[in-house]
C-alpha cells in the first residue's frame, strides 16, 4: 500500500473529500518552492502533486508554462526536483507526493534508474500527461513495478468504450481532467462534472479527484461535492508568479482546502 | 527487394505508429481519441478510389502536379562531375512542396466533418498552403508562428492574412516552430471536438508521420517515372538529396526508392553556425540524441537533463529542435545518410543556383543544393543526382538581402 492508498482509506473512513495542491518544484526558486512545500500538509492539503518542469508544457496554460521557465531558469533539475521530496520527507512521512509532468525529462533519465531514484526520495506517484494508455509498456508498467502509483487522467472525450482502457492500469486515483484545454483555463462546472464522475466510479472502485478550471473556495466546494476530491493548482502557483511571499500563498491554499473539506 | 517484405524499409510504422523505436503516440488523454479517429478515417481513406481520384484532380489542376523534374546543364557543366536533376516542386501553387500534403489532409476534415483547421508554420509555406486550400474549400483556418518567424517571413504573414486566416503569433520559448507546434496543440486540446490540426511535417503522433509522407510521396513516385522518360527505362537516381527540418519533403522524395539498394539517400540538416557545443545549429540526428516531443520519439536537440534546446538557422522552415521519427529510423538503420550545411554554404549555394539556372531557390533547399555542390565534382559524369527544389526563394530575398549586406529599404 503507498502513501496515496493509505491516504484515501483515511480520508474515505473519516467521510472526508481530498484537497490536492500542484505547485512547480523549484519555482520562483529551489528553497521557496521547498518552504512552500513544507507548509501545504498544515495549510490542508492531503495530496501535493510536485511539477516537474519542461520547456515544452503541451498541455499547460501560460501560467503554468511561466512556472517552470522561472523553475528552469533558477537551475532546477530532475535531481533537485528528487531533492525537494527527500528534503520534505526528512518531517512528513505520510502527505503522498505525486510528481506531474511530461515524459522526456524521465525518459532522458533512463526509466528503471528514475524509478529507483523517485521511490528512494519518497514520491509515491506519478502523472505523465503525454504517456497514454497506448504507451503503456513505456513507464506505467515499470512504475508499478516498483511500487509506484501511475495515475491516469481520464477527460471529456474519454468515452465509455474507451473508459476501461484508461482505467486498466491506473492505481492510487483517478485524475478526471474537468475541461477539454490546457490547465488554468475555463471554469470547471460542477453540473458538467458529476455526471462524468459518476460514469467513471460506475466502472472503477478507485477515487475520483477532478481537476482543471478550479480557482476559489466556492469552486473547489462545489467540485469535490460531486467527486472524492478537488485539484487546484494554476490559481496558486499564479500568486509566486505575483511574487507573493510563502506565508501568504498558504494561507490561500487553506482557504482552498477548507472549501473543498466542507463538501 | 520491394517484393521481400521481411527486407523491406517500406512496410513502416507498426500498429503502434512506430519505426523500430521511433515514433509512437505520446499525447495527452484528450487528444488520444480524436487521434485513433483519424487513423481510422486514414485508413479508410488510403484504400478508397475515390478520395485518390479526387487528389489527383486537384493535384493536377490545381497545384500543377506532375512538377517537372529538370536537368541543371549550367550548374552541372560548374560542378564538373554527376548530373545534377532538379525536383521542381517550388512550381507548385503557393511555391512549395507543402501543399501536397494539406490537400489529403483537407479533404480528410471534410471527410471527418471538422469545419476549423488550425496549423503550425515556421517559414510560412505551410500556413500559406493551409490558409490556401482552407479558402478553396470554405474553410475557417487559424495559423500558429512563432513571432520571431512573424518578423522574419513578413511575405508570408500577410499572405495567409490575405486568404483569409487568422495569424497567431507564438510567443512562448523563443517564438520560432517548436513553441508554434506547441500552442498549436493547445488550441487543438481545447477545441478538440470541431477542430481538425493539419501538421505540417512528417512528425507529431501517428498516424500524422505516415500519412503526411504517404500524401508527400508523390515527389519521388513522379521522379521515377519523369527519369526514365528522360534517361531510358529503369534508370533510377544514383543519388537523392533533400533538405530536412521535419523532413516532409525528404521523405516524399526517399520513400518510393528505400527498397531500391542502389539508390543513395541522403538527407541535410541545417547546420546553422556549425554542428559543435554552442548548439547553434538545428541538425537533430548529428548533434541530438533521442527524445520524446510533439507526440512521438526520435532524435531531439536537448540537455542532459532532458530539456529541449532551440534550434538555430537561417532558414525558418529548418529551425525545430526535431525531427520526422522515419528518418530517425533511416538514420539508425543506416539506410539514409544525414549530413549538415551551415547557413554560409546554403547562402553560397542559394547565389549559385540563381546565377546558373536562374532559380531562385527557397533557403530549404538551399542547404540540399550545398550538398550537391560538395559531393558532385568527386562523382562521375553518369552518376544521376536528384534534389528536391521543395521551395522557392520568393520569401527570402529580404533575409538574404540583409547577410549580403544589401539594403532593400523599409
Amino acid at each position: 500500500m503507498t502513501r496515496i492508498d493509505a491516504k484515501f482509506a483515511a480520508l474515505k473512513a473519516e467521510g472526508r473529500k481530498a484537497f490536492v495542491s500542484y505547485i512547480m518544484a523549484g519555482d520562483p526558486d529551489f528553497d521557496s518552492s521547498l518552504q512552500l512545500m513544507k507548509g501545504l500538509p498544515a495549510a490542508g492539503v492531503d495530496v501535493i502533486e510536485l511539477g516537474l518542469p519542461f520547456t515544452d508544457p503541451m498541455a499547460d496554460g501560460p501560467t503554468i508554462q511561466l512556472a517552470g521557465q522561472r523553475a528552469l531558469e533558477a537551475g532546477q533539475t530532475l535531481d533537485r526536483t528528487l531533492a525537494m521530496a527527500r528534503s520534505f520527507r526528512e518531517g512528513d512521512d505520510t502527505t503522498p507526493i505525486v510528481m506531474m509532468g511530461y515524459y522526456n525529462p524521465i525518459y532522458s533519465r533512463g526509466v528503471d534508474r528514475f524509478l529507483a531514484e523517485a521511490k528512494e526520495a519518497g514520491i509515491d506517484g506519478l502523472i505523465i500527461v503525454d504517456l497514454p494508455p497506448e504507451e503503456d509498456t513505456e513507464l506505467c508498467i515499470p512504475a508499478q513495478k516498483a511500487g509506484l502509483n501511475f495515475i491516469r487522467l481520464a477527460t471529456p472525450t474519454t468515452d465509455d468504450r474507451r473508459l476501461p482502457k484508461v482505467l486498466q492500469n491506473t492505481s492510487g486515483f483517478v485524475y478526471y481532467v474537468s475541461i477539454t484545454g490546457i490547465t488554468g483555463a475555463a471554469n470547471a462546472e460542477a453540473g458538467d462534472v458529476g455526471p462524468e464522475v459518476a460514469r467513471i466510479k460506475a466502472q472503477t472502485d478507485l477515487p475520483v479527484i477532478v481537476g482543471f478550471g478550479i480557482k476559489t473556495p466556492e469552486a473547489a466546494e462545489a467540485i469535490a461535492s460531486v467527486a472524492d476530491g478537488a485539484v487546484v493548482g494554476s490559481a496558486i502557483v499564479k500568486l509566486v508568479e505575483e511574487g507573493r511571499p510563502v506565508p501568504e500563498i498558504l494561507d490561500f491554499v487553506a482557504g482552498l482546502a477548507a472549501g473543498a473539506h466542507r463538501a | 527487394m520491394a517484393e521481400d517484405l521481411v527486407n523491406s524499409f517500406m512496410t513502416g510504422p507498426d500498429e503502434n505508429g512506430r519505426f523500430g523505436i521511433f515514433g509512437g503516440r505520446f499525447v495527452s488523454e484528450t487528444l488520444m481519441p480524436l487521434i485513433l479517429d483519424l487513423e481510422a478515417e486514414y485508413e479508410k481513406a488510403k484504400t478508397d478510389a475515390s478520395f485518390w481520384a479526387e487528389m489527383d484532380d486537384l493535384w493536377k489542376h490545381y497545384v500543377g502536379r506532375p512538377s517537372p523534374l529538370y536537368f541543371a546543364p549550367r550548374l552541372t557543366e560548374h560542378l564538373g562531375g554527376a548530373k545534377v536533376y532538379m525536383k521542381r516542386d517550388e512550381l507548385n501553387h503557393t511555391g512549395a512542396h507543402k501543399i501536397n500534403n494539406v490537400l489529403g489532409q483537407i479533404l480528410l476534415a471534410r471527410r471527418m466533418g471538422k469545419e476549423r483547421i488550425i496549423a503550425e508554420t515556421g517559414a510560412g509555406q505551410h500556413g500559406v498552403a493551409t490558409a490556401t486550400v482552407c479558402a478553396k474549400f470554405g474553410l475557417k483556418c487559424v495559423v500558429y508562428m512563432g513571432a520571431h518567424d512573424v518578423e522574419r517571413q513578413a511575405p508570408n504573414v500577410f499572405r495567409m492574412r490575405l486568404l483569409g486566416a487568422e495569424v497567431v503569433p507564438v510567443t512562448s520559448g523563443r517564438g520560432t516552430l517548436k513553441d508554434a507546434m506547441n500552442d498549436a496543440l493547445r488550441d487543438w486540446v481545447t477545441n478538440v471536438r470541431d477542430t481538425f490540426y493539419c501538421i505540417g511535417t512528417v512528425a507529431g503522433p501517428h498516424p500524422y508521420p505516415a500519412m503526411v509522407r504517404d500524401f508527400q510521396s508523390i515527389i519521388g513516385k513522379e521522379v521515377r517515372w519523369q527519369l526514365a522518360e528522360q534517361e531510358g527505362e529503369g534508370r533510377l537516381p544514383d543519388t537523392v538529396i533533400a533538405a530536412i527540418g521535419g523532413g516532409s519533403n525528404a521523405m516524399g522524395l526517399f520513400y518510393p526508392f528505400l527498397d531500391d539498394p542502389s539508390v543513395n539517400i541522403i538527407g541535410v540538416e541545417a547546420g546553422g553556425k556549425g554542428v559543435d557545443d554552442r548548439m547553434q545549429h538545428c541538425a537533430s540526428l548529428t548533434g541530438g540524441r533521442p527524445g520524446v516531443l510533439h507526440g512521438n520519439r526520435t532524435y531531439l536537440l536537448q540537455d542532459d537533463d532532458g530539456q529541449i534546446l532551440e534550434g538555430f538557422s537561417i532558414s525558418a522552415g529548418l529551425d525545430y529542435p526535431g525531427i520526422g521519427p522515419e528518418h530517425s529510423w533511416l538514420h539508425d538503420t543506416g539506410r539514409a545518410q544525414y549530413v549538415s550545411i551551415t547557413d554560409d554554404e546554403a547562402l553560397a549555394a542559394f547565389q549559385l543556383c540563381c546565377q546558373l539556372e536562374g532559380i531562385i531557390p527557397a533557403l530549404e533547399p538551399s542547404h540540399a543544393l550545398a550538398h550537391v555542390t560538395k559531393i558532385a565534382p568527386g562523382l562521375p559524369k553518369d552518376h544521376i543526382i536528384v534534389m528536391n527544389m521543395c521551395g522557392r526563394g520568393d520569401k527570402d530575398i529580404f533575409t538574404v538581402a540583409r547577410h549580403l549586406g544589401f539594403d532593400m529599404g523599409g
